[in-house]
């Protein structure tokens, strides 16, 4: 049978084109399709989703403070999709294993990271903070892109082994026009491996809004590659939860992948290096800050009085907890010794490399120690130990 | 001892390999039911089911990046590149991902892949198909690099470069597939040289003469042929070129005092710029001469009825080492 598609005007951009439970006014609407998914999810449920978004934004709004004072060399916010993060994120297993890319902080809080997780790379400390394993979640990927595939190899990996775990993979709207991604769709749909793909499309890939990469809904795309797919309200963390028990189930049944695209959007900048107000208009960020994902949810809360005084109080301390707990893992980072650049480029010692250790070392034994620590600032700019 | 073909002992390599590891791998385009567009993985599919040969879709990022997933869960596979050409859209999988996950993640996550490339020229192919990009990785830390030159070596150093922890490239040169040679399939593989030493193909005393792969060969028929003529050449198979065994080669250099290098690739920033500039760190008060290359041109890969003026033979060979001892040679009064 011929089906052909033909996509109207930029739907790319028809934001309430979407799947959803939550108006942003904090009503509940049925949605024949997601409501079986989240008939668990009572008000306790409910405000722990809140308390998520809640510590998530405090993190972030520590990260940027620590970043215009100097002590990060950068930090990338994730502030409006806060929903998309923790809503997905909550529908894995322990031992589902998830690959994030940079922007994921929500993510990988409800995966366990730790205070100092957060800051650690972007201060310039270290590549990575977690051990993967500890949590079942990959390093954050830098490259644009490049961890679907990884999450599609190590579902692959799960079918081999026999098991009913499921691999999941977050990447951008401006990713889904990377070789890596398509690929990904192509062997996961041959491979029927159970991996899902949560496509944030927060509508900007740094300056470029989303209809330079998709001309068509996102989600629209991979149908085309046999995988299902759902589009849904990126900024309802009921619809996102909904989406991802669904897709995760779908996988784990042992029914291929499952693509989900979330539309959201990126309030903050690109990262702090970043001025959004070259590229976009003032009205469009206004019109999505009526949109946010934790207002709604107060909202539906409050109007079922299950938002009290205390349950406000006690989250916010928690926030202030967390920020406190960030800012100080910051300020206490231990720089490593300068010889310790070498270590871990192989698993196995090579010849080549433990020479110029040792040249690097001898060169180092003419230094002090204080010589070497002022050397060392210049890693990021206005870091002082 | 036993004679087999070089693409028969890889073969070898990878059935042995698979059959002691469950969690060997071997992956890449045509290599279930065709065994390869050479026939190395012949036979693999019967025995190991398509699970564990997997004919992967026409993707090479999506061959790299996937096996860079399955080694994220402990798998250890072996990609197979049809063409050293075709090697390129995985580029990125393997220099961001491969070489760099395990420094990334301070050693938490390993990347024991191994990367067949089938590589080099000599074989009358079409265009890409001829390619020597050895040095791309060599450049690339977090990458071992070996390349092969006899059947016994591909199968040792097919064994132990699955059995590292590490990422290796693997070169296995195209025109030495169907060279039979003596191998010792029940070598003990703890026992055999580590891939990462440099073997003496031959000795000499006169000029040290650094190669590696099929190139080898062409080497060894250069120090026959030069013997005639009184002068001795100490050939040395280097194996592996990322690390390169510097003991070996500079305590060759350091008697001869004479070095020429050669390898098909292009000479510009090539494996053999490397070889030469830490030969004369090393051992400058040794040498009696400047070290000379014999390389492809830098030049795009040729049409097949020219590749024979682009690889390095054996008069040219000759002429570099006529060089190195001050013979006449074709560049004697000629201004370069």
């Amino acid at each position: 049978m011929m089906h052909t598609l033909t996509p109207t005007a930029d739907p790319a951009t028809d934001v309430d084109d979407v799947a959803r439970l939550l108006t942003p006014d904090g009503e509940r609407i049925a949605d024949h399709d997601l409501d079986p998914w989240v008939d668990d999810i009572d008000a306790e449920a409910l405000r722990g989703l809140y308390r998520d978004m809640t510590l998530v934004r405090r993190i972030d709004t520590e990260g940027i403070a620590l970043q215009r004072q100097g002590q990060l060399g950068l930090w990338a916010p994730c502030r409006g999709q806060e929903a998309t993060q923790v809503g997905t994120a909550r529908a894995f297993r322990a031992d589902d294993f998830v690959f994030p890319s940079y922007r994921e902080i929500g993510v990988n809080f409800v995966r366990g990271a730790v205070a100092s997780d957060f800051v650690l790379a972007w201060r310039g400390e270290a590549h990575s903070t977690f051990n993967p394993y500890d949590i079942n979640t990959a390093t954050p990927q830098i490259i644009i892109g490049a961890q679907v595939l990884h999450a599609v190899g190590y579902a692959m990996g799960i079918t081999l082994d026999g098991t009913d775990q499921v691999a999941a993979a977050y990447f951008g709207d401006g990713a889904t026009s990377q070789g890596d991604v398509n690929e990904a769709m192509v062997f996961a749909s041959s491979f029927r491996a159970p991996v899902v793909f949560l496509c944030t499309n927060n509508q900007w890939a740094i300056s470029e809004p989303v209809t330079v990469q998709a001309k068509f809904p996102i989600a629209g795309r991979a149908p085309g590659f046999g995988i299902p797919s759902l589009r849904v309200d990126g900024n309802d963390v009921l619809a996102c939860l909904a989406a991802m028990r669904w897709a995760t189930d779908h996988a784990r049944r042992g029914n291929g992948p499952a693509f989900i695209e979330a539309v959201t959007y990126r309030m903050g900048p690109h990262t702090t290096s970043d001025d959004p107000t070259r590229y976009r208009d003032k009205d469009e960020v206004e019109r999505w800050r009526r949109r946010d994902p934790l207002a709604r949810v107060e909202a539906l809360l409050r109007g079922q009085s299950e938002f009290s005084e205390e349950f406000e109080r006690d989250v916010a301390a928690e926030a202030d907890r967390w920020g406190a707990d960030v800012r100080s893992a910051c300020l206490s980072a231990r720089t490593k010794e300068p010889i310790e650049v070498f270590d871990h480029v192989y698993d196995e010692p090579h010849v080549g490399l433990e020479s110029q250790r040792a040249q690097f070392a001898a060169y180092l034994e003419g230094f002090t120690s204080a010589e070497l620590s002022t050397g060392s600032d210049a890693a990021v700019g206005g870091t002082t130990r | 001892m036993t004679q087999l073909t070089m693409a028969k002992s890889i073969n070898e390599g990878l059935r042995r390999a698979m059959a002691d590891d469950p969690k060997v791998l071997v992956m890449g385009e045509d290599i279930g039911k065709l065994g390869g567009v050479f026939r190395v993985t012949d036979g693999l599919l019967d025995q190991f089911g398509a699970q564990r040969v997997i004919d992967t879709p026409l993707a090479e990022a999506g061959i790299m990046g996937t096996a860079v997933g399955l080694a994220f869960r402990g798998f250890r596979p072996v990609v197979e590149i049809q063409f050293d050409g075709f090697v390129y859209p995985a580029f990125d999988q393997i220099v961001c991902q491969v070489a760099k996950l395990h420094y990334r993640t301070r050693g938490n996550v390993k990347m024991p892949i191994t990367i067949r490339i089938p590589w080099a020229g000599g074989v009358g192919a079409a265009e890409h198909h001829s390619e020597s990009p050895e040095a791309y990785f060599v450049h690339t830390s977090g990458l071992r690099v070996v390349a092969v030159s006899n059947p016994q070596d591909a199968y040792v150093m097919l064994r132990q470069a699955i059995a590292s922890n590490d990422p290796v490239v693997y070169f296995e040169p195209k025109r030495l597939y169907h060279q039979k040679g003596e191998v010792d399939l029940d070598v003990d593989l703890a026992d055999a040289p580590p891939m990462g030493l440099a073997r003496i193909a031959r000795e000499g005393t006169d000029v040290t003469l650094l190669t590696y792969g099929a190139q080898v060969s062409t080497a060894m028929d250069a120090a026959i042929a030069a013997e005639d003529d009184g002068v001795s050449i100490e050939v040395i198979d280097l194996r592996s070129i990322s690390p390169v065994d510097y003991r070996t080669v500079a305590a060759s250099v350091r008697k001869t005092g004479r070095v020429v290098v050669t390898h098909e690739a292009a000479r510009e920033a090539g494996v053999g710029a490397e070889l030469v500039a830490s030969v004369t760190e090393q051992c400058f008060d040794y040498l009696e001469a400047p070290p000379v290359r014999v390389t492809g041109h830098d030049i795009p890969y040729p049409p097949a009825k020219l590749e024979k003026h682009h690889l390095p033979d054996l008069d040219r060979i000759l002429d570099a080492v006529d060089r190195v001892l001050d013979r006449p040679n074709s560049l004697t009064g000629v201004e370069v």
